[in-house]
């Protein structure tokens, strides 16, 4: 059976088709200001790149922020339901779930089936999610998809002292006239967002094993500050998948489920 | 869109310095100053014998230092009154540990329930500093001394900074922000978002619906209205109400804490972004003079 989840996000729309337990193709496009568009860019996207018709796919759900606006979805769940399944299938060791989004951060608790046990999000504040980096590139002149290993190369802490987004640009344009050197303001960075999220995460109770998912998990000077932080290695999605498609991969196991299959 | 136009900075509020023409410093008995340096603007407020002499508002450099230095030169250019004739300066502020001149730090909360008592009168009891980088509820009694206070220093919403972003974004100069915003026909929505990152996506959705800029704006003064009504709230207001702080001359902000809280706020008859220096100049002479008695 083929089925497909598609997670509508604040910045991206991504699918993941899902055929006898296996991933067949995934594709993402930018969600831009109608969701319904994008949802339908990137599902021809991933029907040519595996293949298929739109009529092999059995069952479409939907999730995320914009998934109440994708008509021809079946069905829908929320993300922290697409997200712990999409989790244990990759990771069945897993009892903590860490999804860091564009615009949100979500944590949950799972049991050994993948059903959640509880949850927290943050959708109010910009400084947990990756529109945090994102600003503080900006302010650095410094390509997003560089800020992860640049940081790698900091051999020295520097706390910042803002919370908020707003007032981090300013401390980090600060710290650029004091000459404090780019990888080190880079780690701070990174240091500062784990922090937030990880207080998130001691919220709701940490259990191994721990699973960072969502397009922040991308990059690997936040994985390195959050494993600091938690004093071992978090599970990050790399063979299977990339770790932001988990939601929509959660998504195409669940329309499966529904089918019966 | 020219570059020339792209590069205007909409954020940058009127800096301005003022000198008294009817007070001779030469007369005074008692020079006092107090010297803000705010996270975004620093005042320094000369008075001579408890009333203001001159003052000076500007935008806060990079070094707290420097910003007390320039902001007490250019205060007292032209004047001929030169700083080791001021008898006593207190710092206060956010860089108030750096005020190179002064004899003595206070924080900023004591100096603006002070300050508001100086501008609006004994009758304040609640005061409501909208900040650059902060926003403070004050309660205060007949004497503007603190009682209890509130604050928000984590978040940019409800700040002048928040503001700063959004006349940015709408190339609308902050000094005209709040007139801007009175020019709509009906309320709109306040914008929903608190997080000034994520509002301000939200507004480039509105404007990409076709909403006019004064309707945006509106939308976000009553946002931001809202958002330091429910500090005041949860302090418990008490009348009469002040606002200090460079928002205070944000008419579209003021007026709809007003609605919100269907109280009227005193008209400032002086610049209210300078309470917190005015506060700290009259702790200075109160100094000033307790040093005298007892040297």
């Amino acid at each position: 059976m083929i089925t497909a989840g598609i997670d509508c996000g604040s910045k991206n729309t991504k699918i993941v088709i899902f055929k006898d337990d296996n991933i067949v193709s995934t594709a993402s496009v930018l969600s831009g200001f109608d969701q319904e568009e994008a949802a339908t860019e990137v599902l021809s996207k991933a029907l040519e790149n595996a293949g298929l018709e739109r009529g092999e796919i059995k069952n479409i759900v939907a999730t995320g922020a914009g998934m109440d606006a994708i008509s021809f979805a079946d069905d829908k769940v929320t993300t922290i339901t697409a997200n712990a399944a999409g989790a244990h299938f990759l990771f069945p060791s897993v009892r903590t779930v860490i999804d860091i989004g564009a615009e949100e951060g979500r944590v949950l608790r799972v049991d050994e089936n993948g059903k959640v046990k509880d949850f927290g999000i943050n959708e109010k504040c910009a400084a947990g999610a990756g529109a945090f980096i994102e600003a503080m590139a900006r302010a650095l002149e410094v390509d997003i998809a560089t800020m992860g290993e640049l940081s790698l190369k900091s051999t020295k802490q520097i706390p910042m002292n803002a919370q908020c987004t707003i007032f981090a640009e300013s401390e980090v344009v600060s710290l650029i006239h004091q000459k404090t050197l780019k990888e080190d303001i880079i780690r701070a960075v990174h240091d500062a967002i784990a922090d937030r999220n990880t207080s998130m995460v001691r919220q709701i109770g940490i259990e191994q094993d721990v699973a960072l998912i969502g397009g922040v998990a991308n990059n690997i000077g936040f994985i390195d500050s959050m494993n600091r932080n938690f004093g071992f290695d978090l599970l990050v999605p790399k063979e299977l998948i990339a770790p932001e498609y988990v939601s929509a991969l959660g998504a195409a196991i669940i329309a499966k489920e529904k089918m019966g299959g | 869109m020219s570059n020339a136009e792209s590069d205007k900075e909409y954020w940058r509020w009127t800096e301005t310095r003022y000198t008294n023409p009817d007070i001779k410093w030469e007369e005074g008995t008692i020079i006092s100053a107090g010297v803000d340096v705010g996270s975004v603007s620093t005042q320094a407020v000369v008075m001579v014998d408890g009333e203001i002499y001159c003052y000076s508002s500007m935008r806060t450099g990079s070094n707290s230092p420097d910003s007390a230095n320039n902001a007490m030169e250019w205060a007292l250019e032209g004047t001929g009154l030169s700083l080791d004739k001021i008898e006593y300066v207190v710092g206060t502020g956010y860089g108030r540990v750096n005020v190179p001149f002064s004899k003595r730090a206070i924080t900023e909360i004591a100096c603006h329930a002070r300050g508001a008592n100086f501008i609006y009168g004994p009758e304040i009891r609640t005061v409501l500093d909208m900040g650059g980088q902060d926003c403070k509820a004050i309660r205060c009694d007949q004497r503007g001394k603190v009682v209890s206070f509130l604050m928000n220093d984590k978040c940019a919403a409800g700040t002048g900074r928040g503001m700063e972003v959004f006349a940015d974004l709408l190339q609308v100069h902050i000094n005209d922000v709040g007139e801007m915003s009175l020019q709509v026909k009906e309320e709109p929505e306040p914008v929903s978002s608190t997080c000034v990152v994520f509002a301000k996506s939200e507004a480039v959705g509105l404007l990409r619906e076709g909403w006019p800029k004064e309707k945006v704006l509106a939308a976000y003064c009553a946002a931001m209205a809202h958002r330091v009504v429910t500090l005041l709230l949860r302090l418990g207001i008490e009348e009469k109400f002040a606002i200090t702080g460079g928002i205070a001359k944000n008419i579209g902000v003021v007026k709809r804490i007003e609605d919100e809280l269907k109280l009227k706020a005193p008209e400032p008859s002086i610049d209210p972004q300078i309470a917190g220096a005015i506060g700290a100049a009259l702790f200075a002479k109160a100094l000033a003079e307790k040093q005298r008695k007892s040297g």
